[in-house]
């Protein structure tokens, strides 16, 4: 194996934060390039900075590496400024612990958890060196593969991928290895290996699908060889007590996001938010033992030396029994003599409970807190499934204020379905009220209103949605500026609509929507997170070049009978518990959450032989949030426990 | 009541190798990070976010080396400065280590307001006679205008004084290795303007700081953390030449050096 250093070293000193490229963090895998052993580039398509935190790729990257017959290094995508050097000088896609070159690796494998990522996945590729559509790669080249969120619906990417992964990797990354392993050895084909990668449950192989149209509509996504199984299922970790990872959190040299210890308490989320897709493709509910959970904070504060960790999830406050639990944390810190450790949870819940833990946790420094009420009127949250009552947010307003706290960040969805202005105008009305109330403790009170354009993601009761055009997600932007100018303590930030519309061409988009991939990719659109680099131009030029109509593919109501880019793949979720969920929305009806009341067989749980595995029967205190029940008074509800509960755990390896 | 006592140590450590393109605030982040993991009774500031009391010398420079860098920490209770430094170095990432640690008497001035000039040794890329005939030339010129840009204004400013030394150490594969004791006093330059004084054809290469030096009342130079057995007279400390092994080792491709 070759190493890019001694070209790379030399023109570090004249690019923008050059740590970005060193690698060298605490908890990086030294393990030596071996053309022996399968080897995994684990990638994540944005800047170092964004992509280091991320704790799926950590995950995968530890399991790979613990293998014996196996080793992976890691690599991100390059700034502007250094990739026009690499191009300028030939220096290809690295991995940051061995600057090894990308193509000398079995496997790039890619993360990929934001739609608007998906050209720097293409560029990534291109900067390896490879061949960007799978079908012009030769024998011998490496493998593209992808993972994460996003490639529930990987049709936009699907002619770069050679395979894509649906759900949790701890299991089919091992697996895969298993195969490449036996493949190499019987002197396999690419197309053989392919093949035999799509016998790995939860793995996909585009290649060996294809859409059928008929215009402007798909009809189906099918087979087109025996091999493939007619539906791909995503994968599940039915125990995360058996996948403590990752043991060895990065601790990065450089300033990178989230910078702080993060222990994942649980996976999956049965609140049942209509508009959230991590909620619905993530069931069934899997909860880390508490003890777990401890020892892992307890050991990654003595090995990292972070002074902050925070509890992961998608709704960490149901986390059962979470107060002993942050309380435990905070004290073994303090008896352990590591300095202040501050817990932080990702999201509270809106109420003064959540607010109550939040008092707790931040016994010093109380600066700001947020709460995700996510539309502004009633109605509107029972038709997004987020019965959160006025009173409540009222509630826990209060409470923070009175707390101490002199910051209030309210976040909101627009463009959701069936949104009046009305609607709209409710989200002003609350961050009023919520400044008000702050007024009453400090004048210094304030209220930010965080305003993001809805974009319909697949596998959830809203897939059917036509997202709201660009200009009708302005339109509400600017009443609710109107509605807030002389309003005192409220401020209204909001998500740019032009690229809420390109995100919401990539995230429902069949296998034609790559070749706009491609173009805005050659037309240098990357980094289209970073609103410095975005062009919505770029997105719509691409789509009329290619004959395809923004209308058809982002603005239009989906009906029941049509084909979904997405019917050959599974999240467990069946398609008419779905469209039952979406009809439900617009009667305007609730859903509870199945923790905690009897299951509705939305088949996440059903379809794969599993259940939720949660170590209480009764629902966190002041229950009724999220649930829109009086689960309050704490009594048992007929939900089978998890074999958690007996508080078992595998243990932890011995990490130094 | 009276404030905890406090115990301020001194520490000197080099920065070589690929963690030379860390941050000045990256490097703050990861001493935090390493005191903490050691659970060394570090002092910590009052108020609503209190932060361990380390007290970071002169920036280095992102991509600069450094063989004497220095940081001052307040402890609430005595440390063992024998085992300090070999500990320190094993919870520092590699790259980081730290060479020499001694007790702070009280009142000391902080390394920010002591330090008056600084030791480099600064690879010139450029055509070997042309950087001698340059260091003559720099040596020899009675003002050296320099125009530098602050917040949108130029202003020109004579650097000859900040200029202490300059003596040539060798040539390297793309230059000439030169060693300058360069002013960090009222005045200043910086390696890279010192390198453009020279010429502005010239190219920066390989970057190392060598010692950090501070003016005593009676004329002498003294470091921040002086060797017991080799007090620290001018004449000593000018004569150090750099052998081209040195040169060499100063690329590499592991994280340490």
């Amino acid at each position: 194996m070759t190493s890019v250093w001694p070209q790379l070293e030399p023109r570090l000193a004249h690019v923008q934060k050059p740590a970005r490229y060193i690698g060298c963090e605490d908890g990086a895998k030294a393990k030596a390039p071996d053309s022996s052993l399968i080897s995994w580039l684990f990638t994540y398509p944005d800047a170092y900075e964004i992509g280091l935190p991320n704790q799926g790729l950590q995950i995968l990257y530890e399991i790979i590496n613990e293998r014996a017959d196996a080793r992976a290094d890691r690599s991100y995508a390059p700034w502007s400024d250094l990739e026009a050097i690499m191009r300028e000088e030939n220096i290809p896609l690295f991995s940051v612990e061995h600057h090894t070159p990308a193509a000398e690796f079995d496997v790039l494998a890619f993360g990929v958890s934001a739609e608007l990522t998906y050209t720097n996945v293409v560029n990534c590729i291109d900067l390896a060196g490879l061949a960007v559509r799978a079908e012009d790669r030769q024998e011998g080249d490496t493998l593209v593969v992808a993972g994460g969120h996003c490639m529930f619906n990987p049709e936009p990417l699907a002619p770069f991928l050679d395979a894509v992964v649906l759900g949790d990797g701890e299991e089919p990354v091992g697996e895969m290895t298993d195969v490449l392993v036996a493949q190499r050895a019987l002197g396999a084909s690419r197309a053989e290996t392919l093949a035999a990668l799509a016998q790995v449950e939860g793995v996909y192989v585009p290649s060996l699908y294809a859409p059928v149209y008929d215009g402007p509509a798909l009809m189906g996504t099918a087979p087109i060889s025996d091999v493939a199984p007619r539906s791909v299922e995503k994968r599940t970790v039915a125990d995360l007590a058996e996948w403590p990872y990752p043991k060895e959190q990065l601790v990065p040299l450089t300033e990178v996001v989230h910078d702080r210890l993060n222990v994942e308490v649980f996976r999956g989320c049965t609140r049942g938010c209509r508009f959230c897709q991590a909620g619905m493709i993530t069931r069934p509910v899997r909860e880390r033992p508490a003890d777990q959970v401890r020892t892992m904070v307890q050991q990654g504060i003595e090995r990292t030396g972070y002074d902050e960790v925070s509890l992961t999830s998608l709704s960490t406050a149901d986390f059962s029994g979470i107060e002993p639990v942050v309380m435990g944390l905070m004290d073994d810190s303090e008896d352990a003599g590591c300095g202040p450790l501050s817990v932080s949870l990702p999201s509270l819940r809106v109420d003064a409970f959540g607010v109550g833990i939040a008092a707790q946790l931040q016994r010093a420094k109380r600066s700001g807190l947020t709460f995700a009420p996510e539309a502004g009127t009633w109605r509107m949250r029972q038709i997004i499934n987020k019965l959160i009552r006025e009173e409540d947010l009222y509630e826990a307003v209060d409470a923070a204020f009175s707390q101490g706290w002199q910051r209030v960040k309210l976040y909101f969805l627009i463009g959701l379905p069936s949104e009046t202005d009305e609607d709209t105008l409710g989200i002003a009305e609350l961050a009023t009220r919520c400044a008000e109330i702050g007024r009453t403790y400090t004048n210094r009170a304030t209220v930010t209103a965080s305003v993001g354009g809805f974009v319909p993601k697949p596998f959830t009761p809203f897939q059917w949605f036509g997202q709201n055009t660009a200009d009708e997600l302005q339109r509400k932007v600017n009443l609710l500026r109107d509605a807030t100018r002389k309003t005192k303590g409220v401020t209204i930030k909001w998500h740019d609509p032009s690229a809420t519309l390109a995100e919401g061409i990539l995230a429902r988009g069949d296998r034609r929507i790559a070749d706009v991939v491609e173009t805005v990719w050659r037309n240098g659109g990357v980094f289209q997170e970073w609103s410095e680099h975005f062009e919505l131009d770029r997105w719509v030029d691409a789509m009329a070049e290619h004959d395809l109509d923004l209308e058809w593919f982002t603005y239009r109501h989906r009906s029941e009978d049509e084909a979904l880019p997405w019917d050959h793949l599974s999240a467990g979720l069946h398609k008419d518990f779905l469209w039952d969920d979406w009809q439900d929305s617009l009667a305007e009806v609730g859903l509870p959450d199945c923790r905690w009341t009897p299951c509705y067989d939305c088949g996440a749980c059903t379809g794969y032989g599993i259940e939720h595995v949660v170590a209480s029967a009764v629902p966190p205190a002041g229950g009724s949030q999220g649930t829109g029940q009086d689960l309050s008074t704490g009594a048992a509800v007929p939900v089978t426990l998890g074999r958690r509960s007996e508080g078992a755990s595998a243990p932890l390896s011995a990490s130094s | 009541m009276n404030p905890p006592a406090r115990f301020t140590v001194r520490v000197r450590f080099s920065k070589t190798g690929k963690i030379r393109f860390i941050s000045h605030r990256d490097m703050a982040r990861i001493v935090e990070r390493s005191i903490r993991k050691l659970r060394l009774p570090v002092s910590y500031s009052e108020g609503f976010s209190p932060r361990p009391r380390i007290s970071f010398g002169l920036a280095l420079t992102v991509a600069y080396e450094s063989e004497a860098e220095y940081l001052d920490i307040d402890f609430v209770t005595p440390v063992d400065l024998e085992e300090l430094p070999t500990r320190l170095t094993e919870a520092l990432p590699d790259g980081l280590s730290v060479e020499a640690a001694a007790h702070l008497e009280p009142g000391t001035a902080s390394l920010q307001e002591s330090i008056s000039c600084c030791r480099w040794i600064i690879e010139v890329l450029g055509d070997s006679a042309d950087v001698t005939a340059a260091v003559s030339d720099t040596l020899n010129a009675p003002e050296l205008p320099l125009e530098r840009e602050r917040k949108g204004k130029t202003t020109t400013v004579d650097v000859r004084p900040a200029i202490l030394e300059i003596e040539i150490a060798g040539p390297t594969d793309n230059g000439v290795q030169l060693v300058a004791l360069l002013s960090t006093d009222a005045l200043t330059i910086r390696p890279s303007e010192f390198i453009r004084v020279l010429s502005p054809e010239f190219g920066e290469g390989r970057i190392r700081r060598t010692h950090q030096f501070i003016q005593q009342d009676n004329g002498n130079r003294s470091e921040p953390i002086e060797a017991p057995d080799s007090p620290a007279a001018p004449h000593t400390l000018l004569t150090r030449s750099i052998a081209p092994s040195e040169a060499s080792a100063m690329s590499d491709e592991r994280c340490a050096s």
